[in-house]
């Protein structure tokens, strides 16, 4: 109604912008499904059981990736149960602790700058500092210890946004009453925030999934079936360095796209589990 | 107690301070106190290293490369390094230019910024002005989605369907080039540029756009003409954050680029700065010049980064302070 009585310059500017808003709208949701149907269809009918609970055999001529499978589960668990006291406890610092503006400001570049350096940087300091250095090998500690410093930053900030929230009362009450800073932190602060603390470590765990060129060559590409212990210090290829190895140096095209498939999932998980607790978290 | 009233106060005064101090000197502090008091400062130091570990790092990993990196750097002559046309690491007669490298990251990051940025730009006003709050629901959680797939799967996808189609349609016989590079990394930076662009976009005060609609305007010319210029720096630190995600990816143009160190053009096989890393390291031997000059490579990459980084973080706080 309002568009008609517009002079015809001004009438085809709005509808040409209005046509190329929807446009480009529906370009970014159509490259998304197209991936992921794409991927579904070529990837999906060769999730066998065999592959999920298999390593590749020689002898059988057959490829499984469960040796992938355990290996990505036990990166994240050890680059978790690294980063999150770290990171925590960085976030905890800047929050109740800190009181020199230019140190948490310097705090926060630092983080950002972490944020910001390519994956490929990560994993070269990694393999010569991990893996040369501190002379672990290439195996999923070193990679893990790396993985520990790219995933730093996103458990600060997400617990630090949620340290914010928890209201200054809640502090208040804890001093009254006489508690120590510690004891105020350990019994009011993280508990409050824990739902915080939950989104970072899924963050991170949608990083770690995901990495690959970090991985490369601190972790390695082994692809035999170890326990936890016997992992940390052998060479082993998580679902993304695998999918490299089977699409470019192995040729195994259909492999490579049943561990696309999965690593799909899981990012689909991944992102819906965020997504509801920080719904969960607003609604505090 | 004292200490318990000095911490809950960080505003008081140094005299203040000196008198709280002073109080903790006389008997009054119990002594079955004293190990809880140590608690607190044991506690107290050890959320400072947390807090200042994010510091270590960045410095840790700048000492690194630069010591790793400059050795080849000094053996082989800065300008030879840097503007050396031919990169040939493993002739008899071993060259190390890496202008190749440098352009092709340059060309390939612009690239990917001139068809990125607009549907991004555009995708995030879409989403933060024009779509129903429904449809807006759909879109953003897809732009997050997009952010998350991991890198090697849109390698994955780059390989099996864009090298082809580029092959085929420009009628050439390999299609791994620059040209599917750059198809790649603009879908890649597309999410950050969208939710970058969006919040700042968010951001912008409301009577601004009210004003402008009073004025007559219709919403699509507000929208253009007020609020986008009053998000600019947002949208420009979203563009700079799209330039380091595109110099930084390794997977998944290793995947489609060919990897031969090509000047770049944009039908041919070409290696970036991360990919000419990336490729030769599994068989540099150690402690030879060509793997020295693989950290130097880094090193030229991570000074671009910390470039960008500064710039994006100067963009941002001007963004924040607005």
């Amino acid at each position: 109604m309002e568009i008609k009585r517009l002079s015809g310059g001004r009438r085809a500017y709005d509808r040409t912008l209005r046509f190329l808003l929807y446009l480009c709208a529906f370009i970014t949701c159509a490259l998304l499904v197209c991936i992921i149907g794409f991927i579904f269809v070529r990837g999906l009918p060769h999730v066998t059981w065999q592959l999920l609970s298999t390593a590749p055999s020689h002898i059988r001529q057959t490829i499984g990736i469960l040796p992938n499978i355990l290996n990505t589960l036990y990166i994240i668990f050890v680059t978790l149960i690294i980063v999150l006291p770290l990171g925590v406890g960085a976030a905890v610092y800047l929050t109740e602790y800190a009181k020199n503006r230019r140190l948490v400001s310097a705090i926060e570049f630092a983080t950002e700058t972490l944020t910001g350096i390519p994956s490929i940087i990560y994993g070269l300091v990694g393999m010569l500092f991990f893996v040369q250095f501190c002379s672990l090998g290439t195996s999923l500690l070193a990679g893990g210890l790396t993985l520990v410093v790219m995933t730093l930053p996103t458990i600060i900030r997400t617990t630090q946004e949620s340290l914010k929230t928890v209201p200054q009362s809640y502090r208040e009450g804890a001093l009254g009453l006489g508690a120590g800073k510690w004891h105020m932190i350990r019994t009011i602060v993280l508990p409050s925030s824990v739902d915080g603390i939950v989104t970072g470590c899924i963050l991170a765990i949608g990083r770690v999934v995901g990495e690959s060129a970090a991985l490369l060559y601190t972790a390695g590409m082994g692809l035999t079936v170890n326990n936890f212990f016997e992992a940390m210090g052998s060479s082993g290829a998580t679902l993304t360095v695998s999918l490299y190895m089977y699409a470019m140096e192995r040729g195994e095209i259909e492999v490579a796209f049943a561990i696309a498939s999965i690593l799909m999932i899981l990012t689909l998980v991944i992102n819906l589990s965020a997504k509801l607790v920080g719904k969960k978290l607003k609604k505090q | 107690m004292d200490e318990i009233l000095h911490i809950a106060q960080p505003e008081e005064t140094p005299k203040a301070k000196e008198k709280g101090r002073e109080r903790d000197k006389t008997p009054k502090s119990a002594p079955e106190h004293a190990p809880l008091r140590a608690m607190e400062k044991i506690m107290g130091a050890i959320f400072f290293l947390c807090g200042i570990i994010a510091i270590v790092f960045v410095l840790f990993i700048s000492v690194y490369l630069i010591i790793s990196g400059l050795p080849a750097i000094r053996e082989i002559g800065l300008i030879d390094f840097l503007f050396g046309t031919k990169w040939a690491s493993t002739a008899a007669e071993p060259q190390f230019g890496i202008l190749p490298f440098i352009l092709t990251s340059v060309y390939g990051t612009a690239g990917a910024i001139v068809l990125g940025v607009p549907v991004g730009l555009m995708t995030a006003i879409f989403i933060s002005k024009v779509a129903p709050r429904k449809v807006a629901g759909i879109v953003r959680p897809a732009v997050d989605l997009l952010a998350g797939i991991p890198s090697v799967v849109y390698g994955l996808i780059g390989m099996i369907v864009l090298v082809p189609a580029v092959r085929t349609v420009f009628g050439l016989p390999d299609g791994a080039t620059l040209f599917a590079a750059i198809i790649v990394l603009a879908v890649m930076i597309l999410p950050s540029i969208v939710s970058v662009s969006e919040t700042a976009l968010n951001a912008v005060p409301k009577e601004y756009e009210e004003a402008s609609l009073a004025l007559g305007a219709t919403h699509i010319e507000t929208v253009f003409r007020v609020s986008v210029p009053a998000a600019s720096s947002g949208i420009a630190a979203s563009i700079v954050l799209g330039i380091g995600r595109a110099i930084g990816e390794a997977m998944a143009i290793m995947m489609v680029a060919g990897n031969v160190a090509n000047m770049p053009s944009l039908f041919r096989s070409v290696r970036f700065l991360t990919t000419a890393v990336a490729s030769e390291m599994s068989y540099a031997a150690v402690g030879s010049l060509q793997r020295n000059a693989l950290f130097s490579i880094a090193l030229v990459l991570f000074l671009f980064i910390m470039l960008i980084n500064v710039v994006l973080n100067s963009l941002l706080k001007k963004s924040r302070d607005k």
